[in-house]
C-alpha cells in the first residue's frame, strides 16, 4: 500500500505531494501579521527576562542614594523607592509572570482535557456528573475566589507552596480556570466519536485510552491550541491583578503585578513606576491575543480565506 | 417554558447548596480556622479566644456549624457566657432567612454593611456598563458593516488594546494624566478627581457626580465596549452571510433597512444573552475600580474584608455573588429563548 503510494506521487511529480498539516497552518500563520508581531514581541519578552541576570544590577539591592531616579541610561526604567534598578526587577518579574502563566496553561489544560476526555467519551452518568461540577465552577465569582483562596493560603506553611509561591499562585489560578477547556473538549470528543475511524480502532480491540489519546485527542489538538494560547494572557492578567490587589506573589520577589502595586506609593510624583510595568503587561497579552488570533484562523479549515488573497 | 424554569430553579438551588458547603467548608479549612482574622482584628489571650471560640459556636463539630450557619442557632442551646455550659437560646436566624451575622472588625450585622455598599456599585456599574454598551454597538456594526474598511481595522485594533489593557494598570494611568499632571485652567486644582463618589464638604450637585464618575467608568468600561464590540461585529459579520439577508436584498430593500431590521436585530439577540451573563461579573471588575478609586461599593468592602479575613462578610458576598451568577444564568437562556424562536427549551 505504501510503495503504491509512493509510485504515484513519483509518478504525479511535486504537483501531488500534499502539504502537512503543520506546514499548511504554519503557512497560514505567517500571513497574519498581527499574530507575527504578536509572535516577535512575546519571544523579545521572553528572551529579555532570560537574559535578566546581565542588566548589571541586582534585583533585591536596595541603593537609597538612588531612589527614584528617573529612567536614565544607567537605569533606563529609572529606579525604585528603595533605589533598585526597576528594568532589573520587571525583567525578573517577567520570569516570575510568564512560569506562572505557563503553569496554569499546563494545570488548565490537564485538568480540562481530562475531564472533557472522559465526559465526552464516557458520555452517560460521567458526563452528567462532570458536567454538573463544570457547571458549578463557572457559577463561582472566580475573582473573588481568587482572593479568598490566596488570602487564606498565604498562611500555609507547605515547602514549595509557602508565603504564595509560584506554585500556590499558579494553583489557585488554574483550580478555577480549566473549565473552558473541559466544555471546548467535551464538544470536540461528542463529535469525533461517532465517526467511523472510531469505530474502526474499537472493534481492533484498542483501549479507552489508547482512542482517547491516539485517535480522537489529535484532531481535536486545533482549538486546544487555540485556547491554550489565550489561556496564557488571562493567566498573567489574573497573577498581576492578585498581585496588584496584594494577594498574588509577595515582595521582595517581584512579579509584574506586584511591581505595579509598589507603584501606588510614588506614582503621582514618579508614574514611570506605575508606566512600565503596565506596559509590559499590556504588550505581552496583546501579543498573545494575536497570536491566538492567528492561530484560530490558521487551523480553521472553514475560513474563507479569498479576501487575503489564498485560494 | 414553565416547566423548563421549574427544574432550573430546582436545580438552581441544589448548586447554591452545594456552593454554600463549598464555600463555608473553605473558610474553615483555612489555616488558622475563621478566627484568623479576629485575632488579627484584635490581641486577644489564648483564654479569651477558648470564651470566644464557645461564644461563636467554633466549639462545635463543622456540621452542626454549617447548620448553624445555614439556618440559625434560635432553636437550639448555646453557650453565651463562653464557659463551657450550653445555657440559653441562640439568637442567630441563619443565611436562609437573611442572617449573615456579625462583620468581625466593624461588629456591625454583614447585611447592613452590604446595603450601604450595594447601591454604590449598582450605580457605578450600571454607568460603566452603559457606557460600554453605548459605544460597543455602533462600533461593533459598523465595523462589520464595512468589514475589512479603514474604519474597521481602526476599530478593531482599538478592541484588540482594549481588551489587553489590565484595569488596573489603566486606572493608575489615567490618574496620573487626569489628577496630577492636567489642572483646571481657572482654579488649578486636578482636572478630575481620583477618588470617592462625590467630593466631601460640597453640597450635592450633579456636575460633581458626574466628575467623580468619569475616571472609574473609563477605566471599568474599556474593557467590556472591547469585548462587546469584537463580539457584535463576529455576531453581525454571521448573520451578514445568512440566506434571508439575501433574500432581503433581492426583494428590493434598501441597504439600510436590510442591515437594520434585518441584520442588526438578529445578531443582538447573541449579544443580550452575553449580557445576561457577564452581569455577575460586575462584582470582579468592582474590585479593582473600586480599590483604585476609593469607591464605597461591594468590590472595595471585599477587598477590606479579605485583607484583614473578615469571614462573616467574605462568605456573605461570595453567596451573593454566587446567587447573582445563577439567577443571570438562568435569566440568559430565558431570554435567549424567548428572543430566538428557533430555540425550545422544554425538549
Amino acid at each position: 500500500m505504501d510503495s503504491e503510494l509512493q509510485e504515484i506521487t513519483r509518478l504525479g511529480g511535486a504537483d501531488f505531494r500534499q502539504e502537512t498539516p503543520a506546514r499548511r497552518i504554519w503557512r497560514r500563520f505567517r500571513r497574519h501579521p498581527g499574530a507575527v508581531g504578536g509572535a516577535i514581541v512575546l519571544t523579545l519578552i521572553i528572551l529579555a527576562s532570560l537574559l535578566a541576570p546581565f542588566t548589571g544590577y541586582d534585583p533585591d539591592e536596595s541603593n537609597l542614594a538612588e531612589r527614584l531616579n528617573p529612567p536614565s541610561l544607567s537605569h533606563p526604567m529609572g529606579t525604585d523607592g528603595l533605589g533598585r534598578d526597576l528594568l532589573t526587577r520587571l525583567l525578573y518579574g517577567g520570569r516570575i509572570s510568564l512560569s506562572v502563566g505557563l503553569l496554569v496553561v499546563s494545570i488548565t489544560l490537564s485538568v480540562g482535557v481530562s475531564v472533557g476526555a472522559a465526559a465526552g467519551y464516557f458520555g452517560g452518568w460521567v458526563d452528567a456528573l462532570l458536567m454538573r461540577i463544570t457547571d458549578a465552577a463557572l457559577t463561582l465569582p472566580s475573582l473573588l475566589i481568587l482572593i479568598l483562596l490566596s488570602a487564606v493560603l498565604r498562611e500555609i506553611d507547605i515547602p514549595l507552596f509557602a508565603n504564595s509561591s509560584v506554585l500556590t499562585i499558579a494553583l489557585v489560578i488554574g483550580l478555577f480556570s480549566w473549565m473552558t477547556f473541559a466544555r471546548l473538549v467535551r464538544a470536540a470528543f461528542l463529535t469525533l466519536r461517532e465517526l467511523d475511524y472510531v469505530t474502526a480502532a474499537h472493534s481492533l480491540g484498542a483501549s479507552p485510552l489508547r482512542i482517547i489519546f491516539t485517535h480522537i485527542l489529535p484532531n481535536a489538538i486545533g482549538p486546544i491550541i487555540v485556547e491554550a494560547t489565550l489561556e496564557l494572557g488571562y493567566a498573567i492578567i489574573e497573577e498581576s491583578g492578585l498581585s496588584f490587589l496584594g494577594f498574588g506573589i509577595q515582595p521582595p520577589t517581584s512579579s509584574w503585578g506586584n511591581l505595579l502595586s509598589n507603584a501606588q506609593e510614588h506614582f503621582l510624583t514618579h508614574p514611570w513606576l506605575a508606566v512600565f510595568p503596565g506596559l509590559l503587561i499590556f504588550c505581552t497579552i496583546i501579543s498573545v491575543n494575536y497570536i491566538g488570533d492567528g492561530l484560530r484562523d490558521a487551523f480553521d479549515p472553514y475560513k474563507v480565506l479569498d479576501q487575503v488573497g489564498e485560494r | 417554558m414553565g416547566l423548563y424554569i421549574a427544574r432550573r430553579l430546582l436545580q438552581a438551588a441544589a448548586l447554591v447548596f452545594v456552593l454554600s458547603i463549598l464555600i463555608f467548608g473553605l473558610v474553615n479549612l483555612a489555616p488558622g480556622g475563621p478566627l484568623a482574622g479576629y485575632g488579627q482584628a484584635r490581641h486577644i489571650s489564648p483564654e479569651k479566644a477558648q470564651i470566644l471560640k464557645r461564644q461563636l459556636g467554633l466549639d462545635q463539630p463543622l456540621p452542626t456549624q454549617y447548620l448553624v450557619w445555614l439556618a440559625g442557632n434560635d432553636w437550639m442551646k448555646v453557650d453565651l457566657d463562653g464557659d463551657g455550659v450550653l445555657e440559653s437560646t441562640g439568637s442567630r436566624r441563619g443565611i436562609l432567612r437573611g442572617d449573615f451575622g456579625f462583620s468581625f472588625t466593624t461588629r456591625q450585622p454583614v447585611l447592613s454593611e452590604i446595603g450601604q455598599r450595594l447601591p454604590n456599585t449598582l450605580y457605578l456599574m450600571s454607568i460603566t456598563l452603559l457606557v460600554a454598551v453605548c459605544i460597543a454597538i455602533p462600533a461593533g456594526i459598523i465595523s462589520a458593516v464595512k468589514q475589512y474598511s479603514l474604519v474597521d481595522i481602526v476599530i478593531t485594533t482599538f478592541s484588540f488594546a482594549g481588551q489587553a489593557i489590565p484595569e488596573f494598570w489603566l486606572g493608575l494611568v489615567l490618574i496620573i494624566i487626569f489628577y496630577a499632571w492636567l489642572k483646571n485652567p481657572f482654579t488649578g486644582d486636578p482636572l478630575l478627581p481620583a477618588g470617592g463618589i462625590a467630593s466631601l464638604d460640597a453640597p450635592f450637585s450633579v456636575g460633581d457626580r458626574i466628575a467623580h464618575l468619569i475616571l472609574p467608568v473609563v477605566t471599568g468600561a474599556m474593557g467590556w465596549t472591547a469585548w462587546y464590540s469584537r463580539f457584535l461585529r463576529s455576531s453581525m459579520l454571521d448573520v451578514i452571510k445568512q440566506d434571508y439577508l439575501r433574500t432581503a436584498r433581492a426583494k428590493g430593500l434598501g441597504e439600510r433597512m436590510v442591515m437594520f431590521k434585518h441584520a442588526f436585530r438578529n445578531a443582538l439577540i447573541p449579544l443580550v444573552t452575553l449580557f445576561a451573563l457577564d452581569l455577575p461579573y460586575i462584582f470582579g471588575g468592582a474590585v479593582f475600580v473600586e480599590m483604585l478609586f476609593s469607591w464605597p461599593g461591594m468590590g472595595r468592602l471585599y477587598y477590606q474584608a479579605a485583607l484583614q479575613r473578615d469571614y462573616p462578610v467574605l462568605m456573605a458576598v461570595l453567596m451573593i455573588g454566587a446567587a447573582f451568577m445563577i439567577v443571570s444564568n438562568l435569566l440568559a437562556d430565558i431570554l435567549y429563548a424567548s428572543l430566538d424562536p428557533r430555540i425550545r427549551l422544554d425538549r
